[in-house]
């Protein structure tokens, strides 16, 4: 239980109303099957529309069926809001990793809530020290159809600020950041994985936003960033070694 | 879906005279009135047969039990008690939910806002000093607070004497930090990690002082550095801090007793001042008349005024520990 693993995480920031390519939430369930978790937080502007609230059901069901977290926030929440949907989700992976063991270890509908509140409190360190010990492969996925064009600089100063609550723990962290849609395909990647987002400025100015939404495609796209990460580890390292890929390989 | 409002929660609703029985060990509480709540749940003020409480009642198993284990430590630690002592352990069921619930030492106390209030600008220091003193004592035991904010402190007494209250924010050295709220929190201002470690906590504590002169708190602008330079210099309280807030501020202390000697190094500097400068038109006349008069005497008031200014000092400096009450 104490082995160190890695989270894989999908942070989705949208506004909703995706209407190109595959279903999102179907996508979102392949991610889940593969291990990969599906958070969504959905942007709102405060005059946002009534069609434009409408447009966020979408966000829900995303993360529900990608075993992730969601939330809807204005804008200018976001920064606390990315970090707490990413951490809460990093907490329920480790709780359901937790509660897993438990029931092997008491039996049948154990969970943690079941427990005296003294053996809790033990349950709850060996949470905490996973929590801060495991590493965390986060892909982003931001929507950059046009409608999001008055967020992106808060995007931008969220993702900056989730790095350094996340560059703070032990476990290693990396990062990867794609837009949907991007300049000449449907999904282009911005920042391969990467410990550091201190350079994530530069990308975003680069950035045009579009017209369509293809959010289900994104997600798919996701999913093979995380493939092809996992399959050059395999080939670089013989053993599970999670953590020094590139420098070692490349 | 929506972003929630805690206040709405049954845990921040109870009425007063309402009971709640544990389900693990059977205590009886019985709600008095609500003293606050905050993202975590609500404390009431309750009577139990343990005499009177706070009662903290949550709705989330793992911030409450992570508490919980924070407060175990406390107790633990040799001497005194850092922040309130834990009661009891327990969950609330009702109507087939849970919530967890933990009963500790009651505070009773001012916030620091009210506190501060009719009270002259040293206060501000003595308050930091004694916060400082609680600190070095945490950082000993291997702990950074994290969420320093004027919330999570109450001024308890007479005598005087600052203490926290929620320890959710309370991480073991070197992780990352647990809870933390920007205004206080050095990475939201670009000036460091969000690692547990004493200088995090320092610059909180500095950023406590900057809250009491400031109450209305303000937002980053493009140059934090110059933005705060300007607004230390434009207080009055601040200013007599400035030099030490600004180490606070840049990361130079690495030992919260560090920070807490240059304070009082500063505050007894201010206070002798202020004595020399009462006594002085007094010592000057006197000293004019004993121009005149024989080398021997001269000598003899001079130790004379020396023994004064001896016994002053001393005074106030029994004066000084007095108002930082249990500090020393
Ligand atoms: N031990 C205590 N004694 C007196 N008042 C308390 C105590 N603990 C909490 N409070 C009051 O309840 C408020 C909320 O408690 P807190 O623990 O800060 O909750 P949260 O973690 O949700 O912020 C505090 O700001 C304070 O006014
Ligand atoms: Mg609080």
């Amino acid at each position: 239980m104490r082995k160190k693993g890695t989270l894989r995480q999908i942070l989705l920031i949208t506004d909703g109303c995706s209407n190109q390519g595959e279903d999102p939430v179907a996508m979102a369930a392949l991610a889940h099957e593969q291990g990969i978790a599906v958070n969504v937080i959905g942007v709102l502007n405060e005059n946002a529309p009534e069609y434009h609230r409408q447009g966020l059901k979408e966000v829900e069901d995303i993360a529900m069926a990608g075993g992730g977290i969601s939330q809807v926030v204005y804008t200018k929440q976001l920064a606390q809001t990315v970090k707490m949907v990413t951490q809460k989700a990093m907490a329920q992976t480790i709780k359901g990793v937790v509660n897993a063991e438990l029931q092997q270890i008491l039996g049948s509908k154990s969970t943690m809530e079941d427990l005296p509140p003294d053996k809790r409190g033990e349950v709850m360190e060996v949470v905490d020290e996973m929590g801060e010990t495991m590493n965390l492969e986060v892909l982003v996925l931001i929507d950059a159809s046009g409608s999001m064009e008055d967020k992106m600089l808060t995007v931008q100063e969220s993702l900056l600020d989730l790095s350094i609550s996340l560059n703070s723990r032990i476990g290693e962290n990396e990062f990867s950041i794609f837009a949907f849609p991007g300049k000449k395909k449907e999904v282009e990647e911005l920042l391969s994985w990467s410990s550091k987002l201190d350079s994530i400025g530069k990308i975003f100015s680069k950035l045009t936003l579009g017209g369509i939404t293809p959010t289900g495609p994104a997600i798919k796209e996701g999913i093979a960033a995380f493939t092809r990460k996992r399959s050059s580890k395999r080939s670089f390292l013989s053993d599970d070694a999670p953590g020094y890929i590139e420098e070692s390989g490349m | 879906m929506m972003p929630q409002d805690i206040s709405k929660s049954p845990v921040c609703n109870l009425a007063a005279g309402e009971e709640i029985r544990g389900k693990w060990n059977q205590l009886i509480y019985r709600i008095r009135r609500r003293l606050g709540y905050g993202a975590t749940g609500a404390v009431y003020l309750a009577d139990s047969i343990n005499g009177t409480v706070a009662l903290k009642i949550g709705h989330d198993q793992m911030s409450i039990t992570s508490e919980v284990n924070v407060l175990k430590r406390f107790s633990k630690v040799q001497g005194k008690v850092l922040g309130p002592s834990l009661i009891d352990v327990d969950d609330w069921q009702i109507r087939s939910v849970t919530y967890p619930f933990y009963a500790m030492e009651y505070l009773k106390g001012e916030t620091l806002f009210d506190f501060m209030r009719p009270k002259s600008p040293e206060w501000a220091g003595i308050l930091l000093v004694q916060l400082l003193t609680d600190l070095h004592m945490l950082h000993q035991a291997g702990w950074a607070f994290g969420d320093l904010k004027p919330d999570n402190l109450l001024v308890t007494g007479p005598p005087y004497r600052i203490r926290w209250i929620d320890v959710g924010g309370t991480t073991v050295m070197d992780r990352s930090i647990k809870e933390y709220t920007e205004f206080f929190d050095r990475g939201y201002w670009g000036k460091g990690s969000r690692k547990a470690e004493p200088s995090y906590d320092l610059f909180s504590a500095g950023m406590v002082m900057v809250n009491l002169a400031y109450p209305a708190r303000f937002t980053k602008k493009s140059d934090p550095d110059r933005q705060m330079q300007e607004l230390r210099k434009n207080s009055p309280m601040l200013r007599l801090y400035a030099h030490i807030l600004e180490k606070a501020w840049n990361g130079k202390y690495r030992y919260a007793e560090e920070m807490r000697n240059e304070l009082v190094l500063l505050l007894n500097e201010k206070d002798k001042r202020t004595v020399q400068q009462n006594k002085n038109p007094a010592v000057q006349k006197k000293a004019a008349v004993q121009k005149q008069t024989r080398q021997s005497q001269k000598k003899k008031q001079k130790s004379f005024i020396a023994e004064t200014f001896l016994v002053f000092t001393f005074v106030f400096v029994v004066y000084l520990f007095y108002m930082l009450g249990q500090t020393m």
